[in-house]
């Protein structure tokens, strides 16, 4: 921590210590309240669209529990391991970075990027599936089994196209990201005194992880519970 | 490091050095700056012209209007005005206007801060919100949007043969501007004040910024995911919120009024903040009852959020919980009143000087009290039922949101103005545009009471035929207010070549922002300065100056 009790009137700059703060601490402050903050809006935004499915979960019991019993508790169940496991690996590379070993953080955020990209590759694949069964919401939307519920069930998908299209956009965002953590890593920026960029990054990937472990088991677990249908 | 006070700056020459606007030239160094008082001017370019659009469609509503007879617009295009009317003016203007453009400017300064915590940010949400404007413009060129500025479904998602999905994008790519403002307030005010700064010594305006922040985070995003649900509907025809295919309209306007309600506020308490600084500045004297205005703009962020359903009473909406949302909404008054009654209490036995802000703010501080209390007559669920959907309601919400907002944002940049260009205005013009703004505002709206209690109801563009004395008046008191308007469009520019250099401290106010040069150096401040004094101390600068100048 020698670097930073510099004092202010030396004029002597840390390379990334923007012009706006006086020292890295105040930087590092601003920069993990300033993620707090935008997350407190991404749960709203998520929070928004959550309520109105819990709603129609609600009124459409039985069209939920048979849409439910359409998506592959499997392929979700590993993925939500794989994200797990990608959190893990994202918080230990918040802490190599700190404790500046170049080597170990980039592996970590390697490792992060490629569970993320395992996280997609398996999130298409499942994507890929339901459009030929006809799960697209619109004009090919194709429900035989009870055409009274066709509707409803259309509306489950509405939501678990949209709840996990948002989330996976969020996932590549998140893995853009990475790369560019990744480069900066490459280029050693980061050190004991600097490496705000790597734990706002984790926050940011913490939480998408977290936004996951809900929609899980809602879209996947819990459709049919409660639920009685012949 | 030596600390600067008012005491000291009070009677110094401003510093012959550089300052924002002369720092460097040409088209690029604006649209790549990360300046925050830079970003100010070009919000409050880009939202001048939206001000001045919606105000043409206003005046259009006004003249066809003036006889009962639809004779102007066709009824398709009346309905089209008034939605872009209100699209234009909240989205592209009050939301934005005194948060995007004084705060902006103003904010970091009274924080003795060099800039905003994130600029590249800063930038970004201005950027969005030319996106978003843009979008806005082209939906009004290829033929506009007709669902009023509610979007209620399912006439917004299954019958309207109007761009609305162009406009719903518009607004959605709007809110993260607003978002990113109020992030980046939010962690400046926390992290970015100067030495000494504390949180009670900070001034109002800066607390009714962090309300106003709060809101702006927690709000928008559900008007964004909604937006995002309404054009899902739209584009693919799935039953979201269209009952036929089994959705629930009450959903959407639960979801639109949750954030749409608390927008109020976005829009009220920057101005309440604005207010707190001028009713200061002007009567000489602290605050009374700082605390109290502090906690009352969070507490009407806080309070503002259970309130949404008092919209809906008529929608259908089970009676318990209208009693329910109409108790709560009757707390707002509670925190809104004591803003008024403090600063009624801070004038009396001021020095008070009749400057230009101090005019609009008095106009304020009446004009939001009317505005206050006939929004407790709509909150009453019995009279609601009576007014829902007349010009009672037009009436009220023009008394928060142009008497209230628009006359706040008018005070805060005539006050501020000094401090942004380096020259005054010409007060005379000035206090005669303040007279002509309160004339005309009352007049085109207090009518408008009587009309909607009498019954004539919103969104016609023909009316029955013994509305129409009330109506003139109406119109005649539009057209006095657009002059009232566009007078200061004309001497503000005026000022900026032939207006009188300001100097420092041209109110001989308090706050930081007053101990810099005008217009501040780049980087705000000389040196970092160092707060020893609480807010609005006048007392004991009207002290100091006595001893030097021994009176």
């Amino acid at each position: 921590m020698s670097d930073v009790t510099v004092h202010a009137d030396e004029h002597v700059h840390h390379p990334f210590l923007q012009h706006q703060f006086e020292d890295l601490g105040q930087q590092h402050e601003a920069s993990t309240l300033g993620m707090w903050v935008f997350l407190a809006t991404e749960i709203l935004f998520f929070g928004g669209v959550l309520m109105a499915y819990w709603i129609y979960r609600t009124i459409y019991p039985e069209a939920w529990a048979l849409a439910g019993e359409q998506q592959n508790t499997l392929a979700g169940g590993i993925n939500t391991l794989v994200l797990i496991t990608s959190s893990l690996t994202m918080a230990l590379a918040v802490r190599t970075a700190q404790l500046g070993s170049r080597q170990a953080t980039l592996v970590l955020l390697f490792a992060t990027m490629l569970f993320g990209a395992t996280f997609l590759g398996i999130k298409a694949y499942e994507y890929n599936a339901h459009w030929h069964e006809g799960l697209f919401p619109g004009s090919h939307f194709t429900w035989h089994e009870n055409p009274e519920l066709a509707p409803k069930v259309q509306l489950f998908m509405v939501f678990y196209w949209g709840m996990t299209g948002l989330h996976a956009l969020h996932m590549v965002i998140g893995v853009g990201l990475l790369v560019w953590i990744i480069s900066r890593a490459w280029r050693s920026h980061f050190g004991p005194e600097y490496y705000s960029p790597v734990e706002v990054m984790g926050l940011y990937w913490h939480f998408v992880d977290i936004v996951w472990i809900f929609l899980f088991p809602f879209l996947y677990l819990i459709p049919h519970f409660g639920v009685q249908h012949g | 490091m030596t600390s600067v006070t008012y005491h000291d700056v009070q009677f110094l020459e401003p510093a012959k050095t550089r300052n924002y606007l002369n720092v460097d030239y040409g088209a690029l160094s604006w649209l790549l700056t990360k300046d925050h008082k830079r970003i100010g001017i070009l919000y409050m370019v880009s939202i001048s012209a939206m001000f001045i659009l919606g105000g043409f469609f206003a005046m259009m509503m006004r003249l066809e209007l003036l006889t009962p007879e639809g004779d102007l617009l066709t009824s398709d295009t009346y309905n089209k005005f008034f939605t872009l009317h209100g699209i234009i003016m909240i989205f592209f203007f009050l939301i934005p206007s005194i948060p995007a453009v004084l705060g902006n400017f103003i904010l970091p300064i009274q924080l003795g801060a060099k800039d905003l915590a994130f600029p590249r940010i800063n930038l970004l949400s201005w950027y969005l919100y030319m996106i978003g404007a843009f979008t806005g413009l082209l939906v009004v060129i290829i033929g506009g949007v007709d669902t009023g500025w509610t979007f209620y479904t399912p006439f917004s998602t299954q019958y309207s043969n109007t761009h609305v999905i162009g406009t719903t994008f518009g607004a959605f790519i709007v809110g993260f501007s607003s978002i990113l403002t109020g992030l980046n307030f939010i962690v400046t005010i926390h992290r970015m004040r100067a030495p000494g700064l504390t949180w009670y010594r900070l001034p109002l305006f800066v607390w009714a910024m962090y309300a106003t922040s709060l809101v702006q985070l927690l709000a928008t995003p559900i008007l964004a995911i909604t937006l995002v649900m309404l054009m899902i509907e739209r584009f693919i025809h799935v039953g979201i919120f269209d009952p036929a295919l089994g959705g629930d309209p009450l959903l959407f306007q639960h979801m639109f009024w949750f954030y749409s309600h608390p927008a109020v506020y976005i829009m009220i308490l920057p101005a309440m903040g604005v207010a707190s600084e001028v009713v200061a500045a002007f009567t000489r004297k602290k605050i009374f009852g700082y605390t109290f205005v502090a906690y009352s703009s969070l507490a009407i962020a806080f309070l503002g959020f259970l309130v949404w359903a008092h919209h809906m009473f008529v929608a259908g909406i089970s009676v318990y919980s209208a009693m329910i949302f109409s108790f709560l909404s009757y707390f707002v008054a509670v925190p809104s009143a004591i803003k008024v009654f403090n600063w009624t209490a801070t004038l009396y036995k001021g020095s008070v000087s009749w400057q230009t802000p101090m005019l609009y703010i008095l106009g304020f501080i009446g004009l939001f009290t009317m505005g206050g209390v006939t929004g407790l007559f709509l909150a009453a669920l019995g009279l609601d039922v009576h007014v829902t959907d007349t010009y009672f309601v037009v009436a009220h919400f023009h008394y928060i949101m142009v008497g209230g907002a628009v006359m706040g944002y008018f005070a805060g940049l005539h006050y501020w103005w000094p401090k942004i260009t380096g020259r005054m205005y010409p007060e005379w013009w000035a206090r005669l545009g303040a007279l002509l703004v309160f004339v005309g505002f009352n007049l085109t709206f207090f009518p408008q009471f009587i009309l909607g209690y009498l019954g004539m109801p919103r969104r016609y563009h023909a009316y029955a035929p013994e509305f129409q004395v009330l109506n003139v008046m109406s119109t005649a008191g539009a057209s006095i207010l657009a002059v009232g308007y566009m007078l200061p469009l004309v001497y503000l520019l005026w000022s900026l070549r032939f207006g009188r250099k300001a100097g420092t401290n041209p109110w001989g106010a308090v706050g930081l922002e007053w101990t810099t040069s005008s217009p501040p150096p780049k980087d705000n401040f000389h040196e970092t300065p160092v707060v020893t004094w609480e807010a609005y101390d006048y007392p004991a600068m009207l002290k100091a100056m006595g001893e030097t100048q021994n009176v």
